[in-house]
């Protein structure tokens, strides 16, 4: 018999229930439990990055995490990004000016990525976006727009804030 | 791709995590999972029973000993590299933990994982080599300690029974004016090591009056050059006893794979080896 979970969490600033066998990955209940295909598995096994969602503001595979262990904990994955009214965040914004996307499957994770790494690092260099994003595969961009995206993000959220 | 089934439990006690793994015959730990879960993924391991130990208290968190630092097996690797006990004492740790796989991976990633994990090429392994840290296991007849010496028995394989469970690690620290460098090569930042090496020097009076060089990534778990450093104490600082220090890693027993050869790793190590010291004696002087 399936060895399952009830789990109680909050993704996206709402509060989520489910049943989850205890094997499952955070991003496979993510897809597959509620619907928010947003987060994307790509290798399952940490590497490409493109799983990655943000439990408790920190950025995180979901694919190296269970189910089960974001019981009581706060996701945040690329569906939550942007302002309740579909606003984007001045990241996905600077993604869409700068063409950091093409085929569109690394977004997710680049976008969770560098949200959490901007927050922490509100001005960085151009080498450090680089090592920030050495955890997320792209295999359209050549990275050179994503960079670029995340440069001007963080420009613009500092005159913001 | 997901894992085989299992039985997953979530002891809030050590003592509870040590009963269950005495009870269970197929139990495999998980701590941040940076590791056992691409295994799980893959099912290159099946466990019937996983133990996980996100929930248990009092074992995470870093502590100032005065002259150790204590630090609990569950405390995740950014928190190492937040630490201002470890940027104070020991910065070689925080530093070394870049090279550690990518931030998103150290949010999750712990010491106690990478300890018991033992992949040769892991840099925690090779610093706990450095320092001759002391590892605290909890068992079923109690709590014993095992120096970081005697750990590595075999390739990935720790000394620690299929009952125990690794709560805590004592690295002491090193008083005197002490400098640090660890480098590393690898194929991308933030792959495994090729050949990483940590190099300590206390230098006193123009004098080094102490010294300890770990080599990670050459042979199948971290390797101390005892002899280097007996030769570098009371020596000065200099090129030439660095030079000295990196022919005798030119010696070491390495190893070979498909991407490198044994000979690569070896002079690799040499030239690491006297990298690690330069950076650790400039460090030290810039201390006087």
């Amino acid at each position: 018999m399936a060895d399952t979970r009830d789990i109680e969490l909050t993704v996206n600033g709402e509060s989520r229930t489910g049943t989850v066998e205890t094997r499952t990955s955070l991003g496979d209940f993510l897809r597959h439990g509620l619907d928010l295909t947003g987060t994307h598995m790509g290798c399952e096994h940490g590497v490409c990055g493109a799983c990655t969602v943000l439990v408790d503001g920190e950025a995180v595979r979901s694919c190296l995490m269970l189910a089960v262990q974001s019981n009581g904990h706060e996701i945040t994955t690329v569906e939550g990004l942007a302002e309740d009214d579909g606003t984007l965040s001045a990241l996905q914004e600077a993604f869409w000016k700068h063409h950091g996307l093409q085929c569109g499957f690394c977004t997710p994770g680049m976008l969770t990525s560098l949200s959490a790494f901007l927050r922490e690092n509100p001005d960085p260099s151009e080498r450090d976006v680089r090592e920030a994003i050495s955890g997320n595969i792209c295999r359209c961009t050549g990275y050179q727009g994503i960079v670029d995206a995340a440069l001007d993000a963080a420009k613009t959220m500092r005159k913001g804030s | 791709m997901k894992p085989a089934p299992f039985t997953y439990h979530d002891p809030i006690t050590a003592g509870e995590a040590v009963s269950l793994l005495t009870k269970f015959e197929d139990a495999k730990v998980l701590a941040g999972g940076q590791s056992l879960m691409p295994m799980l993924n893959m099912r290159f391991v099946v466990p019937d029973h996983v133990i996980d130990l996100n929930r248990i208290d009092g074992i995470a968190g870093i502590r100032d000993g005065g002259d150790t630092i204590e630090i609990g097996a569950m405390t995740r690797q950014r928190d190492l590299m937040r630490n201002q006990v470890i940027a104070t004492k020991a910065p070689i740790i925080g530093e070394a933990l870049n090279w550690v796989g990518h931030f998103q991976t150290r949010n999750r990633g712990t010491i106690g994982g990478s300890l018991c994990h033992l992949d040769p090429a892991a840099e925690l392994p090779c610093l706990m080599a450095l320092y001759d840290a002391m590892l605290t296991l909890h068992g079923p007849s109690g709590p014993r300690q095992v120096p970081f010496a005697e750990w590595p028995l075999a390739y990935m394989l720790p000394s620690i029974g299929p009952d125990e469970l690794l709560t805590g690690v004592s690295v002491p620290y090193w008083e005197g004016n002490t400098g640090h460098g660890f480098v590393e090569f690898a194929r991308r930042h933030g792959d495994f090591a090729i050949v990483a090496v940590a190099a300590l020097l206390t230098v006193d009076g123009g004098k080094i009056t102490r010294a300890a060089i770990s080599i990670g990534g050459a042979d199948v778990h971290p390797i101390r050059l005892t002899e280097a450093e007996a030769a570098l104490v009371g020596a000065a600082p200099n090129a030439a006893a660095f030079k000295a220090a990196a022919e005798n890693a030119r010696g070491i027993e390495t190893m070979s794979d498909a991407y490198v050869t044994s000979a690569y790793r070896q002079r690799l190590a040499a030239t690491l080896v006297e990298r690690a010291l330069s950076a650790a004696a400039s460090i030290a002087n810039e201390n006087v």
